[in-house]
């Protein structure tokens, strides 16, 4: 084959919109009536991960049940900047919870919806890692082990940012937090098994789960829409950089994401009833490195006399991550 | 208060209350940046502007966009040596992007359907002579008669085109296509006296009432230099052979051509000779490959058709069937120096192909006017020291090929045009230049260039077809896709998409982005995300 015979829209689908696309075929993002369901004035800081994943998430999500959605929010950054009270930035229905038990008022949401027979109306359970993998885990396993009809979103920013960046099970090894400080023979945060909760969604044998970023919108969009497809416990584990607790510029958010997909470090793919169903293959492969040195919380590792055996451990990690999701498709041979 | 549920006292409100642009003290701004196509286009075409209509499929409007600038694309598409695409940014990613290849399926799409230009501006009253029927002078013509001048071109030889019909050989540039574009030229309005040599300027111009002149005679006089021959060495120069070409009999050179020089011309009439049949084919240049001013594409395809080079080799004597030759060195300085060793080399015939000289003879005694160096100087409006006699392509200081005579012709019908309307022809100031840097290539899917199909080395050494073939609907449009549009935004969306704060308007399709300042925090990720480098951070206002 010397050249790509057919459909070639000079961005191909990696960019928001296309000028050359069906309006159709663009995504809710490039639309002029999406749902926007975070207005403008939230209180997030500049260059926000989270305002931009949930927004990313819900407008895909109002999308796909025609605005007929319901959510329920734990306590945690993405609360505090949309709702000063009596200010909301939230164009749904949306209630917030205590920090551990969004999964737990989702379920209860989604049961007063089946008694009153309003089965139009799907739910949707939000929070950030710390609610998620950390305090309210147990809601959200039960969630998951009684199959309740509804979609619960983690938005991974890796620690506690909210409170002033304390560590959570989320927080990768040699991150520095307010709790793991750079300093000592071991600086940063422990090697460990962490918690990964994606895998332990699928654990549970759910309908779906996955993981996305916010580097890649088609990506996000297609899996959110995917997830209201299907009945029952559903899972999105999205990575959205946090500029102020990562030590990256503001304007580097999407970059910082998409370098975490590109080496390898965060996987992202897609599993139905306990099985992995596909992987985003990385398009351009990159040494970890290229994604550690922009943020201040691995600079001790970049110090006069770089830690190139925490740097190599962590590039293990990715390499693991590559081969088990399969992240790097296999050349054809021509 | 009495009507609010148990416990509520406040209405509920929204953020939008919340002016959060306040926080700001960098903030986006949309720009267009000058695409490095355009900047190294000597005709000063609107490269990426013409390849965006091509990118949808309006190849009408991507060939008017085109012509606006360029009245000769299916020319251009043939001979232009693409300046844009050595310089493209695509060129950092896999390949450039084949700027040529578009421009000349447009071209040939224009003839194919017969498009014609738009209609010109209104009529000035004015009578410009054109002196030459070259690319420079039908350039002229066409953007004079655009800006609603009468327009009468003067031309010396027997049929139009100049350098492009009697120095550029059809294989490179079947004569239909420049025929077909010549007429539409006509066709617009402008006058061909053909066979009409101009001996004097100033009488031509009184004589047939003319407001102003624009000189494009070219330089078609063979440079010679002195070589110490025998009696029956056969020395010819190139552009009389490129010339005879277009007449009915054919140059006899021989079964031995040696072609002595290291420019396009030189390989241009060592590609003729193989085609008319010689069997041993070389250039003799005094310097090396590196220093050779030809281009490389045309060096490339000698070579492919079996032309042999020499370098580093001065000729100091032609015999009859032979030629004596010195070995030269490059000094230091890069020039070269003889050497004192000496070869001889078998030669049926010697072709000079030293440069040009222009015919200066139609400018005795006009008052003001400056010659040096056999050319003629201008000034930065293109006007001579003569008031209202201009001039340019070959015939003045500058690089020789067609697209600077064509960009010649642009820029000396613009300041005609403001010297006849008594005013001064600013251009419009240039965007800022948009570097590889600006742009976010994640975004560009990976998409390598098409090649033009190349005709048989073998029949390429027999007759006289065109080498490069064209591409066809699909793959032209495959191939404008891959314009990466550096600084000027083609809506992609990506600003109103990755902004966390919605904060991004979008006014619909052809109207572009608007950033709303009450909600912007500056957070910048429009502008990194932006893949193509059409949006900047500037400080706020203290």
């Amino acid at each position: 084959m010397p050249f790509q015979p057919v459909k070639f829209y000079q961005t191909g689908t990696f960019t928001v919109g296309n000028r050359l696309l069906k309006p159709e075929d663009r995504s809710v993002q490039s639309h002029r009536d999406r749902s926007n369901a975070i207005n403008s004035g939230h209180r997030a800081c500049q260059g926000c991960g989270e305002a931009l994943g949930a927004r990313y998430a819900l407008d895909a999500a109002m999308e796909a049940t025609k605005s007929q959605l319901i959510a329920a929010n734990a306590t945690g950054c993405l609360e505090v900047f949309t709702t000063p009270y009596p200010e909301t930035s939230w164009q749904l229905p949306w209630m917030h919870s205590l920090f551990g038990n969004a999964a737990a008022v989702a379920t209860g949401i989604a049961a007063a919806l089946k008694v009153k027979g309003r089965n139009e109306i799907r739910v949707i359970a939000q929070g950030g890692d710390g609610g998620t993998t950390d305090i309210g885990l147990g809601c959200l396993s039960g969630m998951f082990e009684r199959n309740d009809d509804v979609l619960y979103i983690c938005y991974d920013n890796e620690a506690y940012m909210n409170t002033g960046v304390q560590r959570s099970s989320a927080t990768p090894p040699a991150a520095r937090t307010a709790t793991t400080m750079p300093v000592g023979p071991n600086p940063g945060n422990p090697f460990g098994q962490g918690k990964f909760v994606p895998a332990i969604a699928m654990a549970h044998e759910i309908p779906y789960v996955a993981t996305a970023t916010v580097a890649d919108l088609h990506d996000l969009e297609a899996k959110v829409k995917r997830a209201m497809e299907f009945r029952g416990a559903r899972y999105i584990h999205i990575f959205v950089p946090c500029p102020l607790g990562w030590g990256t510029a503001s304007h580097d958010t999407i970059r910082i994401a998409r370098l975490a997909h590109e080496t390898g470090l965060f996987p992202i793919f897609e599993a139905e009833h306990g099985l992995q169903v596909s992987a985003l293959p990385i398009r351009k492969q990159l040494p970890v490195e290229e994604y550690l040195k922009p943020q201040k919380r691995f600079a001790h590792l970049f110090g006069a006399k770089p830690e190139l055996e925490v740097i190599a451990r962590i590039q293990a990690r990715a390499d693991r991550n590559i081969r088990k999701y399969g992240l790097v498709k296999q050349q054809e041979t021509p | 208060m009495r009507d609010k549920p148990f416990a509520i006292t406040l209405d509920p409100g929204s953020s939008l209350a919340n002016h959060t642009g306040s926080w700001r003290t960098m903030k986006p701004v949309y720009l267009d940046r000058l695409p490095p196509c355009n900047a190294g286009c000597p005709a000063g075409e609107n490269i990426q502007g013409w390849l965006f209509h091509a990118e949808s499929g309006d190849y009408e409007q991507a060939w008017r966009v085109l012509t606006l600038d360029n009245p000769l694309p299916a020319i251009m598409g043939r001979v232009c040596y693409h300046p844009c695409e050595d310089v493209c940014n695509r060129g950092h990613l896999d390949s450039a992007v084949g700027i040529n290849s578009v421009e000349r399926f447009l071209g040939d799409e224009a003839i194919r359907h017969g498009w014609k230009f738009d209609e010109p501006a209104a009529t000035s009253g004015k009578k410009v002579l054109v002196v030459g029927a070259g690319p420079s002078g039908l350039s002229a013509a066409y953007h004079l008669a655009r800006l609603g001048h009468r327009v009468e071109i003067h031309e010396a030889g027997p049929l139009s085109g100049g350098m492009m019909r009697f120095g550029i050989p059809k294989y490179r540039l079947p004569r239909q296509v420049l025929d077909a574009e010549v007429a539409r030229i006509l066709d617009f309005g402008v006058t061909l006296k053909l066979d009409t040599r101009v001996t004097n300027i100033e009488d031509s111009m009184r004589s047939g009432n003319f407001d102003a002149a624009f000189l494009a005679v070219g330089a078609h006089i063979g440079k010679r230099a002195f070589i110490p021959a025998g009696d029956a060495a056969r020395i010819m120069d190139a552009v009389s052979v490129l010339r005879s070409m277009e007449g009915e009999e054919r140059p006899q050179l021989g079964r031995r051509v040696v072609v002595y020089g290291g420019g396009n011309t030189a390989l241009d009439v060592a590609r003729t000779a193989r085609r008319l049949g010689a069997t041993e084919t070389i250039i003799v240049y005094r310097r090396t490959r590196e220093k050779m001013p030809a281009h490389n594409t045309e060096v490339e395809e000698a070579l492919q058709e079996g032309v042999m080079i020499k370098w580093l080799s001065t000729i100091i004597h032609a015999g009859e069937h032979d030629l004596t030759i010195e070995k030269m060195v490059l000094d230091e300085k890069g020039y070269p120096q003889p050497t004192g060793e000496f070869e001889t080399m078998a030669a049926d015939s010697l072709v000079l192909a030293l440069g040009q000289d222009v015919d200066l003879s139609l400018l005795q005694n006009v008052a003001g006017l400056e010659i040096k160096d056999g050319m003629v100087q201008i000034d930065g409006n293109m006007m001579t020291g003569h008031p209202g006699i201009f001039a340019g392509g070959d015939m003045v200081p500058s690089e020789r090929t067609v697209t600077m005579g064509v960009g010649h012709g642009k820029k000396a019908a613009r300041h005609i045009d403001a010297w006849l309307r008594h005013r001064s022809y600013v251009p419009a100031a240039k965007h800022e230049p948009v570097t590889f840097d600006m742009l976010n290539p994640w975004y560009y899917s990976d998409a390598p260039k098409i090649m033009r199909p190349v005709l048989d080395a073998i029949r390429r050494q027999s007759g006289f077809e065109e080498v490069q073939g064209g591409l066809d609907e699909n793959n032209a449009l495959f191939e404008a896709r891959r314009c990466l549009s550096c600084g000027n935004c083609f809506e992609c969306d990506n600003c109103y998409g990755v902004c966390p704060d919605n904060s991004v308007i979008k006014l619909g399709h052809g109207k572009r982005f608007q950033i709303n300042y009450d909600y912007c925090k500056g957070c910048g990720i429009c502008v990194a995300e932006c893949p193509c480098g059409a949006i900047k951070m500037v400080p706020e206002d203290a």
